[in-house]
């Protein structure tokens, strides 16, 4: 079901829509927020600069560091006494980022969510167990108004104690499922070990999210739930989850682009690019309480602006292939996480869990793979297990041109997560 | 006529074998005969149990990776020179041994030979013939 008729509008349309929001949003920018103002005049542009989609590019980005350096109110846009809701990102380092929303920031972010639950099939019949931790994160708050707006019931399970998630699932008769992919995975093997199986469940739908993930990752789900599961992407600086996501085509994830104008720009140059692989940069077209204005993202991806089989005309992007900053650098050669999850997940003898350590011996950088041993088969006698070992470290080298340390470990070994997984561990002090 | 083993992947780190014959223990199982071939990282135990099948299923709910497979069991006399004369008839015979562990009962004067090789019916039926006593029960 297409939520709004704006997903299948003209694409001269929508770029019109576009324009216009974008001349306000500026001036709303360069004129509420002092940073903005100061960041314009010093690169001497102007809100009437902008004459064409084009001359987006003439404005300076903004990073996460200038959301770090103005912590906490200094990028807001209006008074506190307007703002209903604020959100933090997960700050890996330092302080988190904190965002805010007005009201009609959060009906905005609303509409922008429900639309991806409708384009991952999403409908008013849904039972939906929530199972993002709830808090400062956008993820759980987010995709539960989305859902609400659908007119789904939405059971707001929260992260954690994953055998009363699937009790839940099984008694509630839940129909989706809302979480990162790596915790569905966690939950799935959970569900294994107390004996319930997919056919026990109604579960019918997966949005897995927050976190990069291959498509091989969601094929994994797709097979251990018998549900379609789709990818979806956002991030709290720009709105939170709702920027954009797969249709049931999976062919991309679409972005509402009414609201969020992308572009995509050169990692190295950070020149706008008309095709291929870069950093998405993302502005906000109708934000009040904090206004944001070509947000680098580090999240690399690349933009289709074909009209999709399922009749939305709003581009799509690729998966994230990684971030500019997550992606490794391994003996001068570029490493996505992904990449190698991509490499395990065609292996079915090892379960969904894996961990990448790199390290650095003398001037050299070695990468080591950790995988858990599934399939008892493999016991049957040693070869079997040193084959595995010897083809998953040959499909990696294929892939990455890189030589790989493959390390096989139990089953249930390596840490599991409730929400993002951190599956790389960087040993290296450069 | 086969002996039952079951196979346990482990680590190599410190207390994993603890940590299997624990579960054992708790299981009230009998551990009667058990090797261990491990290469830098990670090993597999085979043992032979009194109850695999009970074995099997603690082991699992432990989380272990864990299997149970037909091996052959032979019976021979414990003194010196029993072994070579039965693996010089498997030699004779051009079967190929993957591996074998032993285990001895000093009180019935009788060794028992696990042997894991290619085809199992077709090896207990040239060891029938050869003389060889095959056993498919330790206790």
């Amino acid at each position: 079901m297409i939520f709004s008729e704006i997903e299948k509008a003209p694409r001269k349309e929508i770029e019109k829509i576009q324009l216009e929001r974008l001349k306000k949003a500026v001036k709303y920018a360069y004129d509420n927020v002092p940073f903005y103002k100061k960041k314009y005049d010093e690169a001497n542009v102007s809100p009437d600069d902008i004459k064409s989609l084009e001359d987006i590019s003439k404005l300076p980005f903004t990073t996460k560091q200038d959301l770090r350096d103005n912590y906490p109110y200094g990028l807001m846009a209006v008074d506190m006494k307007d703002i209903v809701r604020v959100h933090a990102s997960s700050g890996t380092s330092g302080k988190p980022t904190v965002v805010f929303y007005t009201r009609a920031d959060l009906e905005m972010w609303s509409e922008c969510v429900a639309r991806i639950i409708a384009a991952a099939g999403g409908t008013d019949k849904d039972i939906v167990q929530i199972a993002f931790g709830y808090g400062l994160f956008t993820g759980a708050l987010g995709l539960h108004q989305g859902w609400e707006k659908i007119g789904a019931a939405v059971v707001p399970a929260s992260s954690g104690n994953t055998e009363r998630q699937v009790m839940l699932m099984k008694d509630l008769k839940v129909t989706a499922l809302v979480s990162t992919p790596s915790y569905a995975l966690y939950i799935s093997e959970v569900m294994e070990k107390m004996g319930v199986k997919k056919e026990d469940l109604s579960l019918r739908l997966g949005l897995f999210g927050s976190e990069a993930s291959s498509e091989a990752m969601h094929k994994e789900l797709e097979k251990k739930f018998g549900i379609v599961s789709t990818d979806n992407y956002g991030l709290s600086e720009i709105i939170g989850p709702g920027v954009s996501g797969e249709c049931i085509k999976k062919c991309g994830m679409h972005i509402n682009e009414d609201y969020f104008y992308p572009e995509i720009v050169d990692t190295e140059s950070l020149a706008p690019k008309k095709s291929g692989f870069g950093e998405l940069v993302l502005t906000a077209l109708c934000k009040e309480g904090l206004p944001i204005i070509r947000y680098r993202t580090k999240d690399i991806t690349a933009i289709n602006y074909e009209k999709c089989e399922c009749g939305r005309t709003f581009a799509r992007m690729e998966k994230i292939k990684g971030r500019s900053d997550d992606m490794l650098i391994i003996r001068g050669v570029n490493v996505f996480p992904s990449q190698i999850e991509g490499v395990l997940m065609g292996f079915s003898e090892i379960g969904g869990n894996y961990e990448i350590i790199v390290r650095r011996e003398g001037y050299l950088d070695s990468l080591e793979v950790l995988v858990e041993v599934n399939d008892a088969q493999l016991l049957i006698n040693f070869a079997s297990l040193e084959s595995l070992q010897s083809r998953i470290r040959h499909s990696l080298k294929t892939v990455l041109q890189i030589d790989a340390k493959v390390k096989l470990v139990e089953p249930l070994s390596l840490k599991r997560y409730e929400g993002k997984a951190k599956r790389v561990t960087d040993l290296r002090k450069i | 006529m086969v002996v039952n083993q079951i196979a346990v992947f482990l680590e190599n780190k410190q207390g994993r074998i603890y940590d299997f014959a624990k579960v054992i223990a708790e299981a009230k199982i009998d551990l009667v005969s058990m090797s261990i071939a491990d290469t830098e990282e990670f090993g597999i135990l085979r043992a032979v149990t009194s109850d695999n099948k009970k074995a099997v299923e603690a082991l699992k709910k432990a989380g272990f990776t864990v299997i149970s497979t037909d091996m052959i069991g032979i019976e021979i006399p414990d003194v010196p020179g029993s072994l070579a004369k039965v693996l010089k008839i498997m030699s004779e015979e051009k079967i190929q041994i993957e591996y074998l562990y032993s285990y001895a009962r000093s009180e019935a004067n009788k060794a028992y030979i696990i042997l894991k090789v290619a085809d199992n019916e077709k090896t207990v039926q040239l060891l029938n013939k050869r003389g060889v006593k095959v056993v498919s029960d330790f206790k």
